[in-house]
């Protein structure tokens, strides 16, 4: 039984699409959203924003999220900006230009219809989050600043320092507090949802873990919205908090809700270099640095080697001697090309022997050129605060030699697949942000999470959501003594009885090292049918090693981190099968999916469109059972995918 | 290098705790001070006792989630850096480290180093916003405001709610914390509104969880991980008392 | 209003600034006119005699025995608060922040030999003069006529124990002022980063005059009582 997917994607011209949707769709009364449950979990960009603008329409809202606070989720580790339509700068920006650089950053895999309500949204998240009093970087007249961003020729990022997601975060969250303080909404932090309740085929609640007690906890409510962000951390080491995860999401995959595009994983390029074998954690250079940053590697092997050795200092190298090559291959963006495109071309010249560091996996990102134009004082103004991290990190400095940096595991472009109301395919199961399958297509654009997050959370979803909710003012609240429930609770009890009975040889963190390492060397950069069949096998043969031989230390009933790692873990574990599974189908290249086969003689991504042009939707049948695919077409009515030319 | 650690264990918030000795060797001078936490935990796992239970996430030195009293410093021996933002290089090799969790009575131990910092979230729930509803709002650039303004207000938001100021204050005094959030927004033409409410209202919110009296040590400023100037301090005095000798 | 002063903690702060900024008032008055003890004894005694058992003076005191004791029993309220506010269970290991003053983290401490030295003085010195004359006395118990303050000032600092043990209480009250007199101007919130150096500096300033000023009046009736017109 394949997945029945309805994208309802409204009719109309593409600038009026949204208008017409907000007219048709039904809209519920303040007495009866008094009535109304809602469950959000997460607490990012999406969640906060969505809790914070429910609770303010009405509606009781319950928010969840795994760390002590809502403060902490990890949208606030976002540090270049966010990108909105305004023209402030007079550079010829507007809805329509934002739109087209998404959908084409996104290498023509998103939805025409979503990322332009996307787009046409933006303006109103900054003007929200000004009102809020998010101290956005001002010019001296008192006007908004912006800055420029990958992927665009535009000036249409908005920042606040290199802590963006911070402030817009802190902003969110204090819409969040007015509303807990008001009183509609609950707040349930260091909580950890574990499974979703599904009854008579609609979502009804979930089943949560207090961390601090362990107790297992049911939740009823009239919908539940998914926010709990991607699941880069199936790679081990990337650059999402530690406690980043996929669960939530893989529990509404495993109970019927279809995943989408699960392939599609963002490696961002300027990263600090692996160190060793026990590093638990990738830190990541801010993508504002490649506007005053060049990037390059030694023309010469030799010189490569030098440099490695210690004999020369990459500031020896003489100009002549530098391969720009991203200016090389890409003269009309240079060193300001999409994620994807940056982080590909430094993979090929470190597979091609040019790597600077030990490990061969390093380029440079030097900032000598700009010294010189800028001087040091502006350059310290700009990126003082990320200099002096680096150096802190590396013990290297940076206004001296050029940092070394090398691509990792960013953000994840798949997720949940939503139809243009954001609801999932289980009625009443809503995901947002970029637990979603998302607007971003093959890949993000930088400075566009945000604003996604936003967008879902302040303008889509608190609309869309009525729709849905209209239907439920008869419903009574939920019950949570019902035989879902039960099932749903039974179940996570076994689950972590099971995991705590194992008691192998191998810490969750040993086995999740193993994990990432098939992730990265198989469903990486750079992929091939031979690495993701590989990748498979290898990752159900890592599954079962888990089953029988995971150690984990500690009681239920208690604050159990090895507990809760390994509960994600057991999700990572055949979510990262999925990820392979839908690489391998996906025989094109496309953004952050990159197949070996497929490129151009140049190196460039091939894209497929006349067979690949849709969103594959995964849908769960059993833990060692093949998933099955159904296809979501996606059609360019407004703009016609071509090769994505960064070059001129 | 190798490292011996006194490490706080504490089973939970009712058990009483105590120094546990451990040893970690071969810790490459690159490491993190959390990663060789990691390192020490996955030992102790592998010796089947329980890991040490420590708050982190981001590791980049942004979330707040992170914590710890290091050798006597909140946060550890940088200067404006979170204990995720420290490296094994700033230690000696061979060197006994204390390592304790925050002691505030608003903040309880959990768990060995676990604290529940919910104080600070009550703090901001009391007043630590700007009522304005989603999209009620006018143009972002309707009202400009002078560059100095906003970027005072942005150092005040730099703030991560960690806790290490009230943690690190021998009064056990949030200030430096509710200072940051009524200067931030009280520097905003759109925070002015309503600044005077929000000042007292924070102040009292503070005042009923139990935290300390401000005596201006600045302990505060020096240990705050974002290097938050108690310059926010004087202006909370300022809003609070202009404030109530408005009533 | 009445209650934010006794109820909030910024407002016990405003409380104890304010009389804290009363009592550096008066202490500068009472170094000021010490020092008239080294330049003209004679003068000295005669502003002792204008400060007698009148009324103003008297009103003088009890505002100033009042500044005294609001300071005081709001320092132990605030310190009691602030002790319970850090916790049952202390640091083990602790250092001193990096510019984090000395002073400030032991105001009480010096606030308490502050006024332990108050107490001595009232004993040397005001129970001879001014509480003498409030008794309807015209001699002290030293024989001395109680406005005679240069008198008091030759005999009681020609012991040197008193001299070492007034210039510990002149030290402690340097430090509480290096910090209490810039700490002032924050707790009212007349501060901000660019005033800090100056504050800081100002109160470095007032508290060494003040020191010297008080210092300077007991070292010279010690070592030099031949100024003081003794010989």
């Amino acid at each position: 039984m394949a997945l029945k997917l309805d994208a309802k994607i409204p009719a109309g011209p593409l600038a009026e699409k949204w208008s017409n949707h907000k007219a048709a769709i039904k809209v519920v009364s303040p007495a009866n959203k008094r009535k109304l449950d809602i469950i959000i979990v997460g607490t990012g960009l999406g969640g906060a924003s969505a809790a914070a603008s429910l609770g303010e329409l009405g509606y009781n809202v319950k928010v969840f999220c795994i760390q002590d606070s809502p403060r902490r989720a990890h949208s606030i580790a976002a540090q270049g900006g966010i990108n909105a339509a305004k023209n402030y700068q007079n550079d010829n920006d507007s809805v329509y230009r934002l739109f087209y650089d998404t959908i084409k950053g996104g290498d023509y895999r998103a939805r025409e219809a979503n990322v332009y309500r996307l787009a046409e949204v933006s303006n109103l998240i900054i003007d929200q989050c000004v009102a809020q009093g998010v101290p956005f970087a001002r010019e001296y007249g008192g006007l908004l600043a912006n800055r420029s961003f990958g992927g665009a020729q535009v000036s249409r990022t908005f920042y606040a320092r290199g802590q963006t997601g911070q402030q817009l975060l802190l902003g969110a969250y204090a819409a969040l507090n007015k509303e807990i303080a008001a009183g509609s909404v609950k707040s349930y932090p260091r909580h950890e949802m574990l499974d979703i309740v599904i009854e008579d085929g609609e979502a009804r609640g979930i089943i949560a873990r207090n961390l601090v007690t362990g107790e297992i906890e049911r939740h009823g409510a009239h919908a539940v919205v998914i926010a709990t962000g991607g699941y880069g951390n199936v790679f081990f080491l990337s650059t999402n908090a530690m406690a980043s995860n996929g669960s939530a999401a893989f529990q509404c995959y495993r109970k019927g809700a279809g995943f989408a595009n699960p392939c599609f994983t963002q490696i961002h390029p300027t990263c600090i270099p692996v160190h060793g074998d026990q590093q638990s954690k990738l830190t990541l250079m801010s993508e504002s640095l490649r506007n005053d940053g060049r990037i390059w590697v030694p023309k010469k092997l030799e010189d490569v080697k030098a440099i490695r050795s210690g004999a020369k200092k990459p500031s020896d190298i003489a100009e002549e001697d530098r391969d720009y090559y991203l200016e090389r291959r890409y003269p009309a963006f240079g060193n300001l090309v999409p994620r994807d495109v940056a982080s590909r071309a430094a993979k090929e010249r470190c597979d091609a022997g040019y790597g600077v560091n030990e490990t061969g996996l390093a380029v440079f990102l030097d900032f000598k050129t700009a010294i010189e134009r800028l001087g040091k004082e502006t350059i310290k103004q700009r990126y003082g605060n990320l200099f002096d991290m680096y150096e802190e990190i590396t013990d290297v400095n940076p206004y001296e030699q050029p940092m070394q940096i090398f691509p990792a595991v960013h953000y994840t472009m798949g997720g949940i697949w939503v139809d243009y109301n954001l609801m999932t395919t289980i009625p009443g199961l809503y995901a947002i942000g970029e637990a979603n399958f998302s607007d971003h297509g093959a890949n993000r654009l930088g400075a566009s999470a945000l604003m996604q997050g936003l967008a879902d959370g302040y303008f889509v979803l608190p609309y869309t959501i009525g729709d849905y909710l209209s239907h439920k003012i008869q419903a009574p609240k939920v019950k949570t003594d019902t035989k879902a429930f039960d099932e749903a609770e039974k179940g996570v009890r076994e689950k972590i009885a099971r995991l705590l009975s194992i008691n192998g040889k191998q810490s969750v963190d040993d086995i999740h090292k193993k994990l990432g390492h098939i992730m990265w060397e198989n469903v990486g950069m750079a992929r091939t049918k031979e690495s993701l069949q590989k990748a498979i096998t290898e990752i159900q043969a890592l599954r079962k090693e888990f089953w029988k031989d995971v150690k984990v230390v500690g009681r239920e009933n208690d604050f159990n981190v090895e507990l809760e790692k390994a509960l994600r873990l057991a999700d990572f574990l055949e979510l990262g099968e999925l990820m392979a599974r839908d690489a391998l189908l996906r025989e094109e290249s496309c953004g952050g999916h990159f197949r070996s086969e497929h490129q151009t003689e140049e190196g460039e991504a091939k894209r497929d469109d006349e067979n690949f042009a849709y969103a594959a939707v995964w849908e769960y049948k059993g833990m060692d059972q093949v998933p099955e695919m159904t296809k979501e077409p996606l059609n360019f009515e407004f703009v016609h995918p071509a090769q994505r030319n960064y070059k001129d | 290098m190798n490292f011996t650690l006194k490490i706080w264990r504490q089973k939970d918030a009712k058990s009483k705790g105590a120094f546990e000795t451990y040893k970690v060797e071969n810790i490459s001078a690159d490491t993190s001070f959390l990663e060789m936490l990691d390192i020490l935990n996955n030992d102790l796992v592998h010796q089947g006792k329980e890991p040490v239970a420590f708050d982190h996430d981001c590791r980049e030195g942004i979330c707040g989630m992170c914590s710890l009293h290091i050798d006597g410093q909140a946060h550890g021996p940088s200067k404006g850096a979170t204990t995720c933002q420290i490296y094994m290089r700033k230690f000696k090799d061979g060197a006994t480290i204390t390592i304790e969790p925050w002691r505030s009575a608003a903040f309880p131990v959990i768990k060995d180093l676990v604290v529940n910092r919910s104080a600070y979230d009550q703090i901001l729930q009391a007043g630590g916003f700007i009522s304005v509803r989603t999209n009620s709002v006018p143009d972002a650039n309707a009202i400009p405001i002078p560059k100095k303004d906003a970027d005072e207000s942005m150092d005040a938001a730099a703030c991560i709610g960690c806790g290490a100021c009230a943690a690190t204050c021998k009064n056990g005094s949030a200030m430096l914390f509710v200072a940051a959030r009524v200067s931030s927004l009280a520097k905003l033409p759109q925070g002015r509104v309503e600044a005077t409410r929000r000042a007292k209202a924070m102040v009292a919110k503070m005042d009923e969880l139990g935290f300390g009296n401000c005596t201006n040590t600045g302990a505060c400023q020096a240990e705050c991980p974002k290097q938050i100037s108690i310059t926010h301090i004087a202006r909370l005095n300022r809003e609070f008392l202009s404030a109530k000798f408005k009533d | 209003m009445s209650c934010f002063l006794s109820n909030s903690s910024l407002g016990k702060k405003l409380v104890m600034s304010v009389t804290g900024c009363f009592l550096v008032l008066f202490i500068l008055f009472h170094m000021s006119m010490n020092v008239t003890a080294i330049i003209s004894p004679e003068g000295y005694n005669a502003i002792c005699e204008f400060l007698g058992a009148n009324w103003y003076a008297l009103a003088g005191t009890v505002v100033l025995a009042a500044g005294v004791l609001i300071h005081f029993i709001y320092a132990i309220i605030l310190t009691l608060r602030n002790y319970k506010a850090r916790g049952s269970q202390r640091y083990a290991v602790t250092v001193q922040e990096e510019g984090v003053a000395w002073a400030s983290k032991n105001m009480l401490v010096l606030g308490f030999i502050v006024l332990a030295g108050l107490l001595l003085h009232l004993f040397n010195f005001w129970s001879k003069m001014q509480l003498v004359e409030i008794m309807g006395q015209h001699t002290n118990s030293l024989g001395y006529s109680p406005a005679d303050g240069a008198a008091l000032i030759r005999y009681t600092f020609s012991q040197w124990y008193y001299v070492v043990i007034y210039l510990v209480w002149f030290a402690a009250l340097w430090f509480h002022l290096t910090h209490g007199v810039w700490s002032m101007f924050q707790s009212v919130g007349w501060a901000n980063d660019t005033w800090y150096p100056r504050l800081k500096c100002i109160a470095n300033i007032v508290a060494t005059i003040i020191f010297l000023g008080f210092a300077a009046v007991v070292l010279v009736y010690f070592f030099c009582p031949c100024i003081a017109g003794a010989c």
